[in-house]
């Protein structure tokens, strides 16, 4: 992902969101979405939720990964958004 | 991981017709060889008949066409798919298509070397079966001496970094051991434990008078899951797949017929459900002469059950077939001799009794400790081979009839 060369991005610490890794996020073309694959199990992302959980990268913390977002689809005030999903996937354990 | 930054790209350039779901998840039974004798396995009582293999090249091009088809869960599978050396090669190529690979193993030939080699390749999980807690009664249900050797695969395969999937099949004998189960579960460091009520099909069938729990049997264990639940379920999550034979409604088997799952057996015979080789009259399609995308789309194998057009009465007007879509063809020809009715698990089956009779059985064999009527038959080629030919020749030995439902429940 090219996103990663952009100024202003946080230094990876203990704060940075990182998919757990009994999780395997891919896009998946003939659903047209992206997928959590987990050991002989599959969640179907929608768009939104495919969108926060591919920066969830080990670069960004919540801070980082918000304002990403909003500049990616040149908007603001997805903050309460993006903190219910990412509290959403962590008790999922999605995340580490 | 795959450039996630890639748009979707008209990777689906051939049209999928209306209506019919992808083939998310295949299951590649690689081979009916197996250095274990389960009494409860599932594979065909005759598979026998079945063992002429298809080639690496012949998978290789399993595993292309299907991920074409969209599927995404791959699980390597048999018998024991680490007889076949040339795993690792499969796993590899099925992790650069993008699939997520699972070996669903007993353990038995998991050497370092191979783990390492399948590392390598890139496979991401490991399903590690054991029959019970204890030596004795895995060592006897498996008619095989590897308990210890799997306790000692469990350690590698986690020393290794896999995720683990514990799976143990539930039956009379072990359920009461469940606490003891989930404890070597825990010990062992699965992130995950499949509790796997026996499901009454193949070997299982076979040796159902034998296998079948009570009642009183199945809620004590599953209150012991409960108790483990709450207290472990942050470190190990737990499956208890209830048997279905003390229900009133039926499973939603296989999420629906030709819905989600594709199997392929060793020979290539593609597999609607992992029973179907059971089915009488369902010519099953074999990937060596016909594309995936038409045995997928197109064949009558596939077609036959898809949907709730095909249903009889009392599904066809009830009410709930969408809920659980009449539930398994494959049990409904074993108790009643038709696919096409409903699964007698169902109350409002008029066959519910044949269901019900086989649980009695169990109870009043179980209250009054009676000694078995046969003996455990072990799935090994010498007793799939006999039980072949009883049914080629139409009759049945002596040692394998008292199942007493009359239906004609061997394969073939």
């Amino acid at each position: 992902m090219n996103d990663l060369t952009r100024a202003g991005g946080a230094t990876p610490t203990a704060d940075c969101l990182t998919i757990s890794k009994l999780f395997r996020l891919q896009w998946e073309p003939a659903q047209n979405a992206h997928v959590l694959l987990y050991p002989e199990g599959m969640v179907k992302l929608n768009q939104s939720a495919g969108e926060i959980l591919k920066r969830c990268d080990g670069t960004r913390d919540i801070n980082t990964l918000i304002a990403d977002l909003e500049q990616a689809f040149n908007t603001t005030g997805l903050g309460p958004e993006v903190r219910a999903f990412v509290a959403d996937a962590q008790s999922r354990g999605w995340l580490e | 991981m795959t450039d996630l930054s890639q748009p979707a790209a008209a990777a689906q350039s051939q049209a999928v017709p209306d209506g019919i779901p992808l083939p998310l998840w295949l299951l590649a039974e690689l081979t009916y060889r197996c250095p274990l004798h389960c009494a409860f396995c599932y594979n065909p009582i005759d598979y026998t008949d079945h063992s002429r293999e298809l080639s690496t090249e012949q998978w290789l091009n399993v595993l292309r066409e299907a991920r074409a088809l969209g599927a995404a869960q791959l699980g390597f599978s048999g018998g024991e798919p680490l007889v076949r050396d040339d795993l690792e090669v499969l796993v590899a190529e099925a992790r650069k298509l993008g699939f997520y690979t699972n070996l669903i193993t007993s353990g038995v030939g998991l050497t370092d070397k191979r783990l390492d080699g399948l590392q390598a390749a890139g496979l991401d999980h490991i399903q590690l079966s054991f029959q019970d807690s204890t030596q004795q009664l895995n060592d006897f249900l498996s008619s095989t001496r590897t308990f210890e050797l799997k306790q000692r695969v469990a350690a590698s395969i986690k020393q290794h970094g896999f995720p683990m999937v514990l799976n143990c099949v539930l039956h009379r004998y072990n359920l009461p051991h469940v606490d003891k189960i989930i404890d070597m579960a825990l010990a062992m460091g699965a992130e995950y434990l499949e509790l796997a009520n026996t499901q009454y099909y193949g070997w299982a069938h076979q040796n159902e008078a034998q296998l079948m729990p009570t009642r009183e049997q199945l809620d004590e264990a599953e209150a012991v899951v409960e108790r483990y639940r709450r207290t472990h379920g942050e470190r190990c999550k737990i499956f208890f797949v209830v048997p279905d034979y003390f229900e009133r409604r039926p499973k939603r088997c296989m999420n629906g017929w030709g819905a989600v799952f594709l199997g392929v057996a060793p020979d290539g015979a593609a597999l609607p459900c992992h029973a179907a080789r059971s089915l009488p009259g369902l010519v099953l399609p074999n990937v060596k002469d016909t594309p995936l995308r038409e045995i997928w789309y197109e064949s009558d194998a596939f077609n036959r059950f898809r949907g709730l057009a095909w249903m009889k009465e009392p599904c066809r007007s009830c009410d709930e077939k969408e809920h659980d879509l009449g539930g398994c063809r494959c049990q409904a020809y074993m108790l009643t001799g038709d696919p096409a009715n409903a699964d007698p698990v169902c109350d409002k089956s008029p066959s519910h009794d044949t269901v019900v009779k086989v649980v009695n059985v169990a109870r009043r064999a179980a209250a009054a400790d009676l000694p078995h009527e046969q003996p455990i038959l072990f799935r090994n080629d010498a007793n799939s081979r006999r039980l072949a030919s009883a049914a080629a020749s139409g009759g049945t030995s002596g040692e394998i009839s008292g199942h007493g439902n009359g239906n004609g429940h061997t394969g073939g």
